[in-house]
């Protein structure tokens, strides 16, 4: 008998020792969040399959699909809201569904549209929400309601809010108890480019200022490029690519769109250049593929054949790639 | 992490809501309603009930009293006093999903049984605040009309129950009924949590409670074996508090029975609402 309390005494000793280290370590490549094979099947369809994320401490990490990709079912999957079909989720190391009250305490979260017990105030919904996290300091909510920019408005029911501050208030409940980690679901969906700004620059903020990890969704690569650090791109429930979102947008070759006159001359020209991969007309436009660090150089030749250079329209392989997904997504919605 | 917190946020979010207050406004203006047009009426109730009693007994006092009018009332139970507490209990989950607010409480470290228990209480707390409220308007404002006296209660025999009596008589019998209303909403607690919209959990327990009720009354052979395993057998255990005397065998047995069908309504909602994939 005593021994069996002394194993469980060196187990949860151990357990201590685990989280602090896990909450204070500094190193760069720590995982916040790390998925396994993750898979959600709706009856006979699979909405994601085999997806495997992996962020780490202090990213930005940009989540981008079309819609219907799967980003919210998979966020769901992250927050505990539906359970996995196959695989797991793993939140600092640990897997969610084992150690889900520990681990959510350590994470904030915005799923889909910000929605809130509309009859109630901000400050009321922000107080249901710090009761499920067990309370939180009393200054908390003020704070959180300043971030958001709703400290005025804070005793006025969310039924007055307009769209813009609901999801305000969405990150603000998010940053609810200080979490290490945030998961944002589309934040910035519907909101008028002013709202945009605000939101986006927000992020940042809180990325910089306060070193928390941001998990972000979008369906706009503009997006994930202006704010994240990282990203994924998921389509039809299937990881299609992960990385650094620098290296992965300037690799390869780029699809370089020319407004050139004339255009007969041009393509004689362009075309007899070693690094054109290929080159199509479209319209009144060439379409040239090549690296993106030729372009000067290209149109120096050009200008020096006399050829009249109008408009240079560089498109990444990736964004090239992502559009034609973005567009194969939206016919796949259009009923047949 | 404990659940005192979240349920006062429960009971406040319950309490802040209009659909709440519903109920309380049907009582108050049920029971005046009721009250005052058996005041205008005046005793032609009372007498056509006692008319043969008086042939062979003699009847003193005031039959036509508080008490009396208190027990006709609480006949609303049987189906009207339910469809009040379905509109609530019938909310509690699915509103959360028709709302969206899932999303917002169920990605906290407070886990789901946690949250669930909280959401019970509250919808048991609003019952008991119902009939409490039925109980208070129907008894305060008959004795106020009426009087008092002995209650004198016509079924298949007459019973009377003097005036000393009557008084703890009928408390004891709003005690059963918060018992059996809580069986009520236990049930629409169940429905709550398979869909995403009020309606349906407030359909369907009234949709029940009045089939098993018909099936309950049809004196066929089937439907009498049926009975005893049909929780609107014993909806109204509190007319046991209303026999002289009182048969406290047959309460006991009826109140362990609502208990256990409350107790399996909920845990069958628990089994549901722990696993339930959230998509609303």
């Amino acid at each position: 008998m005593p021994h069996n309390v002394s194993v469980c005494l060196r187990f949860s000793f151990f357990d201590d020792i685990y989280l602090s280290h896990d909450r204070w370590s500094t190193v760069s490549a720590e995982i916040v969040l790390q998925t396994f094979h993750l898979g959600k099947r709706f009856k006979q369809r699979w909405a994601v399959k085999d997806v495997h994320l992996r962020v780490h401490r202090g990213e930005v990490f940009g989540f981008l699909g079309p819609n219907g990709a799967g980003k919210s079912t998979t966020i769901r999957m992250l927050l505990s809201l539906i359970r996995p079909t196959s695989g797991y989720v793993e939140l600092f190391n640990r897997p969610l569904l084992k150690h889900r009250d520990v681990l959510l305490s350590r994470v904030g979260g915005l799923v889909e549209s910000a929605d809130f017990y509309l009859y109630l105030s901000a400050r009321r919904n922000l107080e249901i929400v710090a009761a499920l996290r067990g309370g939180v300091p009393p200054r908390a909510i003020d704070e959180v309601l300043e971030i958001a920019g709703l400290t005025k408005r804070a005793d006025d029911k969310v039924k007055t809010y307009s769209h813009g501050m609901k999801q305000r208030l969405g990150i603000a409940q998010a940053l609810l108890g200080d979490p290490e980690f945030i998961i944002l679901d589309e934040p910035t969906l519907g909101l008028d480019p002013q709202g945009i700004k605000e939101v986006r620059e927000l992020i940042m903020r809180l990325s910089t200022e306060r070193r928390i990890t941001v998990f972000l969704s979008s369906h706009l690569l503009s997006e994930i490029e202006q704010t994240a650090t990282s990203m994924a791109i998921i389509n039809k429930g299937v990881l299609v690519v992960q990385g650094n979102v620098r290296e992965l947008l300037n690799t390869g070759d780029s699809m370089v769109k020319m407004d050139v006159r004339p255009l007969e001359r041009a393509v004689r020209v362009i075309e007899h250049q070693p690094f054109v991969a290929g080159l199509e007309r479209n319209g009144e436009f060439l379409e040239v593929k090549m690296p993106l660090e030729k372009s000067a150089e290209l149109i120096a030749m050009l200008v020096a054949e006399g050829i009249e250079v109008h408009a240079l329209i560089p498109r990444r392989s990736l964004e090239e790639y992502f559009l034609t997904i973005t567009e194969g997504a939206s016919d796949v919605a259009s009923p047949v | 992490m404990v659940v005192v917190p979240i349920l006062i946020n429960e009971i406040l979010k319950t309490y802040l809501k209009w659909r709440t207050y519903i109920g309380f406004i049907a009582i108050s203006v049920l029971v005046p309603l009721v009250q005052i047009g058996l005041k205008l009426e005046g005793g032609s109730m009372i007498q056509s009930i006692t008319r043969n009693l008086e042939q062979d007994f003699m009847l003193i006092g005031n039959l036509y009293n508080g008490y009396f009018v208190t027990h006709l009332i609480m006949n609303s139970l049987w189906v009207h006093v339910p469809f009040l507490i379905s509109l609530v209990a019938g909310d509690q989950l699915a509103g959360e999903a028709t709302g969206g607010t899932f999303r917002l409480m169920l990605i906290r470290p407070a886990s789901r049984t946690r949250v669930l228990i909280a959401k019970y209480v509250t919808t048991l707390i609003y019952a008991t605040t119902l009939v409490l409220f039925l109980a208070i308007l129907s008894i305060g404002l008959g004795v106020t009309l009426f009087g008092t006296g002995d209650l004198i209660i016509a079924g298949r025999s007459f019973t009377i129950i003097p005036v000393d009596e009557a008084f703890s008589r009928l408390c004891l019998a709003f005690g059963l009924a918060i018992w059996s209303m809580w069986c009520v909403a236990s049930l629409a607690f169940l429905f709550s949590s398979l869909v995403e919209n009020a309606i349906g959990p407030i359909i369907g327990t009234m949709t029940v409670i009045i089939v098993f009720l018909i099936i309950s009354n049809i004196p066929v052979d089937l439907f009498t074996e049926l009975r005893p395993y049909l929780f609107t057998s014993y909806l109204n255990v509190w007319q046991e508090a209303l026999h002289v005397p009182i048969e406290w065998r047959t309460m006991g047995e009826s109140v362990l029975k609502l208990g256990g069908f409350s107790v399996g309504f909920y845990l069958v909602t628990w089994y549901i609402f722990v696993k339930k994939d959230i998509l609303s």
